[in-house]
């Protein structure tokens, strides 16, 4: 995808909660911001590519979340569902700045 | 007591990393008051496993797992830690040495352990911000950071360290590149083939390599923008890991005016050449020409030098053989000895079988083996590393030698293993990393009586480090303490090789009060553990402390954080509580307004007397809840792994076979047991007289009334397998099936494992064992009652009530 990225911000560190998710509105759909133990944060399509479970609801583990509907793991830095399961979320560019949580927009 | 003791020596160690801090662990073990210690360390960090860097950098461990000796250690054995304050000069002739921050601390032994420096070629560019090195936590921090706002990473070098570099940094998103000098990956320890059969699997990871490839400049003005090599192609990277190698940190010791090569020179005993009250042990180090960077020699290293530090002069240092791993999740790779025929009596037997993927090389000299190199399958690593390392005579089974040990020694027949490792001498290498024999192992077994995996590791440290010779721990754990150890029960999850009674008796017994401390105490694999064990632990924990634990909801499945059942299509079913099934005209036309208003797609009535609400969208559950509670009504929890429903019949109120008022008796049962949280869902019925219209007899609890009082019945449920419950026994009063029911439930919440129904759990545990705790031991069931009761004081709170202003609940929007 061409174009130029720019940041858009959507929450604090502090309102997604660790090992958890907060869903974004955007444009192209529902994103879940993930905020793992070791305060990464991820942003993937809050679709499983497997039924379209809303995987912020999710168990997040390591860097790994488990869909709520059928037991999926998705890598959250990937996107791709790990084996025997195949299947891969869009990933949304995101960036932490201090506690401020960026979203990358291309446009 | 009159004695007087002599007064102790001062040791001072300056390097808190992983040589010194091992000395110092061997050498308490062998005099611990010989010496008052002192400890330098130039990061400020207690110990920590260096080896496992990479592992944190690819999220499979984190920073706390890595320690190995906590700030506790120090204070425990009487050490003075100065952490983050690095030692600047070292004077021989007062016998003290000099902080950067000006502390000033005398010796009578002196202990160096400076470790390596990252080597870093001179080149054009290397100041640039986005430039760093891998070699401690400052730097995976640095490349941490960079994974989550940078998208291009080129790692420079593609010996063990580089490629680890940069497979941690692929596995946090990154697109990486590699710049390799050589032609072909980890030349020192991979012949050629193995070396690119490890490119091909690392290039079908989606890590690009750029080999032959000698880095001139690191591009870049105000950051780093990219490298360009000598051959002119330029590789474009946003962060730029430098890898290549690394160099002994010998500046203090040089000085000092001690003598130093590459290494600072040690004698045997790991002294200095130069003065024999200073000793250096580890990467800083250089013995008989040779300097070292792989942990097993240093380990070695660091028992000698305890052992002349505690006084033993005879300890003398021996470098041993040598074998490789790349710790690169799914790639196996093992190299010992010498990779190719360098003599002419030297020869190579190779075995290839390209479909698979594996490769492995012997090199062979007057029928001893003296190198090997394996690719794909290693499992036969350690016993190839052992006949290097012991010179064993394998002329017997040249022949056969390369189709690996169960091949070789049996001569065609499959080896059993066990009888493999049972014929293992006492002085046969297990663990490498450590070097653990197998007479220790199996001493410490009988010694300690240990029956875990953790335990050996615990008190041998053999498998604790790469983990690699696991299998054959666990074997020798089941040839010493018996096949019930390794074979025991059936682990909860792939995070740990404890099963649920196991981690529910530890939580009791050893007061584990949160899911970290859980999991850091018995050996969790996995810093956060899975979805499977997570929420399993969360209820182990809540069942244990109630009132104390505080419930994490991050380890709750999706409907008990959202308190609503989550629907194919991602919204939610709302049904409020209807204590033994009644409800109201008030409560109908109250569930009627919240239907129309948010605009409910189906209202259906459930098998468990009840109304469920379906269609509602996560973002409107909380005023959903507020306008149900507004009119009287609680959460149903028809989502929860707890308390359902208490099913009724009308009972002798109005219909004119009921023997007892079984609606009464349903609303006080669900007044006591609602809210209660259990390893499964728990659903409760009471039918009016034997005709059973509530359908107790597939409950996990169900009651009947008879004339003369309640029949209790067990361990029931609808389902895939249906199960009518197991009768437990006759009471009289409404007071008497209260205390049964409460006691019976509690026995199921402290026993069953998670997600086990009371159906299954009583078919394991059996009838007469429950009858024999609730029934027959009347002092146990009223405690067990009011355990439940008590526990029932901290978890009847309408979580509706408490989670209807809960902001979590909104969806966020974008802030231009």
């Amino acid at each position: 995808m061409e174009g130029t990225l720019s940041w858009t911000f959507v929450a604090r560190l502090a309102d997604v909660p660790r090992l958890g998710s907060r869903v974004v509105r955007t444009e192209r759909g529902d994103v879940a911001i993930f905020r793992t133990a070791d305060d990464s944060v991820f942003a993937l399509d809050d679709r499983c590519p497997h039924k379209g479970g809303p995987l912020s609801q999710g168990i997040v583990h390591g860097h790994a979340v488990t869909c709520p509907l059928h037991n999926w793991v998705i890598d959250l830095a990937s996107g791709e569902a790990q084996a025997p399961d195949i299947g891969c979320v869009k990933r949304t560019p995101v960036h932490l700045d201090g506690d401020r949580i960026l979203l990358g927009v291309v446009s | 007591m009159n004695m007087i003791s002599a007064p102790r020596r001062r040791l001072v160690v300056v390097g808190n990393g992983m040589a010194g801090m091992r000395t110092i662990s061997e050498l308490l073990a062998r005099a611990p008051h010989r010496y008052d210690i002192t400890v330098f360390g130039a990061e400020p960090h207690p110990n920590y496993d260096r080896i496992a860097l990479s592992s944190v950098l690819a999220g499979e461990k984190t920073l706390e797992q890595i320690v190995i000796n906590p700030l506790g250690w120090y204070a425990e054995n009487g050490i003075r830690l100065i952490a983050g304050d690095p030692v600047v000069a070292i004077d021989r002739a007062a016998r003290t040495v000099t902080s950067a921050s000006g502390a000033v601390v005398s010796y009578d032994k002196l202990l160096l352990s400076t470790g390596s420096k990252p080597l870093v070629p001179p080149l054009p560019g290397l100041k640039l911000p986005g430039v760093c090195t891998f070699r401690d936590i400052a730097d995976v921090n640095q490349m941490m950071a960079a994974s989550q706002t940078q998208r291009r990473a080129v790692v420079i070098g593609g010996g063990l360290l580089g490629l680890e570099a940069a497979w941690g940094l692929k596995r946090r998103g990154m697109e990486v590149a590699v710049v390799h000098l050589m032609p072909t990956l980890m030349e020192r320890q991979l012949d050629a083939t193995a070396g690119q059969m490890l490119q091909r699997d690392l290039d079908e990871r989606g890590i690009n390599f750029f080999t032959n490839g000698q880095t001139e400049q690191i591009l870049g003005t105000d950051r780093v923008e990219g490298v360009r090599l000598a051959d002119g192609r330029e590789v474009p990277g946003d962060i730029v890991v430098v890898a290549i190698g690394i160099r002994p940190n010998i500046d203090l010791a040089r000085d000092a005016g001690l003598e130093v090569n590459r290494g600072i020179m040690v004698d045997d005993d790991l002294s200095t050449l130069t003065d024999k009250d200073v000793f250096s042990v580890g990467e800083c180090i250089e013995h008989r020409g040779q300097v070292f960077g792989l942990v097993a020699p240093i380990w070695e290293q660091a028992r000698t030098c305890a052992a002349t530090l505690a006084g033993d002069e005879t300890a003398t240092y021996v470098t041993p053989a040598l074998s490789t791993r790349l710790k690169i999740t799914g790639i196996d790779v093992f190299s010992a000895g010498v990779l190719a025929a360098a003599a002419e009596e030297d020869e190579e037997v190779v075995l290839q079988d390209r479909k698979r993927g594996t490769y492995r090389k012997l090199v062979l000299r007057d029928d001893r083996l003296i190198g090997a190199v394996m690719y794909g399958e290693v499992s036969d690593g350690a016993w190839y590393f052992r006949l290097i390392r012991e010179g064993a005579d394998i002329g017997a089974m040249r022949d056969r030698l390369i189709m690996g040990e169960a091949m070789a020694a049996g001569g065609g027949a499959k080896v059993d293993p066990k009888a493999a490792l049972a014929a293992l001498p006492d002085s046969a290498e297990i663990c490498g990393c450590n070097g653990v024999c197998k007479g220790k192992i199996v001493d410490t077994i009988r010694e300690k009586g240990l029956t875990t995996l953790d335990g050996v590791r615990a008190h041998t440290k053999a498998s604790a480090s790469c983990g690699s010779c696991t299998p054959q721990v666990e074997g020798l754990l089941a040839l010493t303490a018996g096949v019930a150890a390794a074979t025991g029960p059936k682990p909860m999850c792939k995070c740990t090789t404890h099963g649920h009674d196991f981690v529910r008796k530890a939580i009791v017994t050893d007061g584990l009060k949160t899911i970290p401390e859980v999991m850091n105490r018995l050996g969790w694999s996995k810093p956060d553990g899975c979805a499977s064990c997570r929420p399993a632990l969360n209820y182990y924990l809540l069942c244990a402390w109630p009132g104390e634990y505080v419930d994490d909801a991050q380890s709750r499945f999706v409907n008990e954080r959202n308190h609503a059942n989550i629907q194919k299509d991602g919204t939610y079913s709302v049904v409020p509580r209807m204590w033994g099934g009644l409800t109201t005209p008030g409560e109908l036309r109250a569930i009627a307004d919240v239907a129309d208003k948010f605009q409910v797609r189906e209202v259906k009535v459930t098998g468990g007397q009840r109304i469920d609400l379906f269609g509602v969208k996560r973002e409107d559950l909380p005023a959903v809840w507020a306008d149900l509670n507004a009119a009287g009504m609680v959460s149903g929890h028809a989502y929860a792994k707890g308390l359902r429903t208490v099913k009724t019949c009308v009972g002798s109120t109005w219909c004119r076979f009921g023997t007892q008022d079984s609606t009464g008796m349903g609303v006080k049962l669900e007044r006591m047991t609602w809210g209660s949280w259990h390893p499964h869902k728990v659903k409760l019925a009471v039918s009016g007289c034997p005709r059973n219209c509530a359908e107790a007899t597939i409950k996990d609890f169900g009651v009947v009334a008879v004339d003369s009082g309640w029949e209790l019945h067990i361990g029931g449920n609808g389902g895939i397998h249906v199960r009518a419950t197991d009768l437990l026994c006759k009471v009289t009063t409404e007071e008497e099936v209260l205390e049964y029911c409460g006691a019976f439930l509690q026995l199921y919440r402290e026993e069953a494992h998670y997600l086990e129904r009371t159906a299954p759990w009583v078919e394991r545990v059996g009838v007469a064992y429950v009858k024999s705790r609730v029934v027959e031991d009347t002092d146990n069931r009223r405690a067990l009652h009011e355990r439940f009761l008590f526990s029932q004081t901290f978890a009847q709170v309408d979580p509706w009530a408490k989670e209807a202003s809960n902001a979590a609940f909104k969806t966020l929007e974008p802030v231009e």
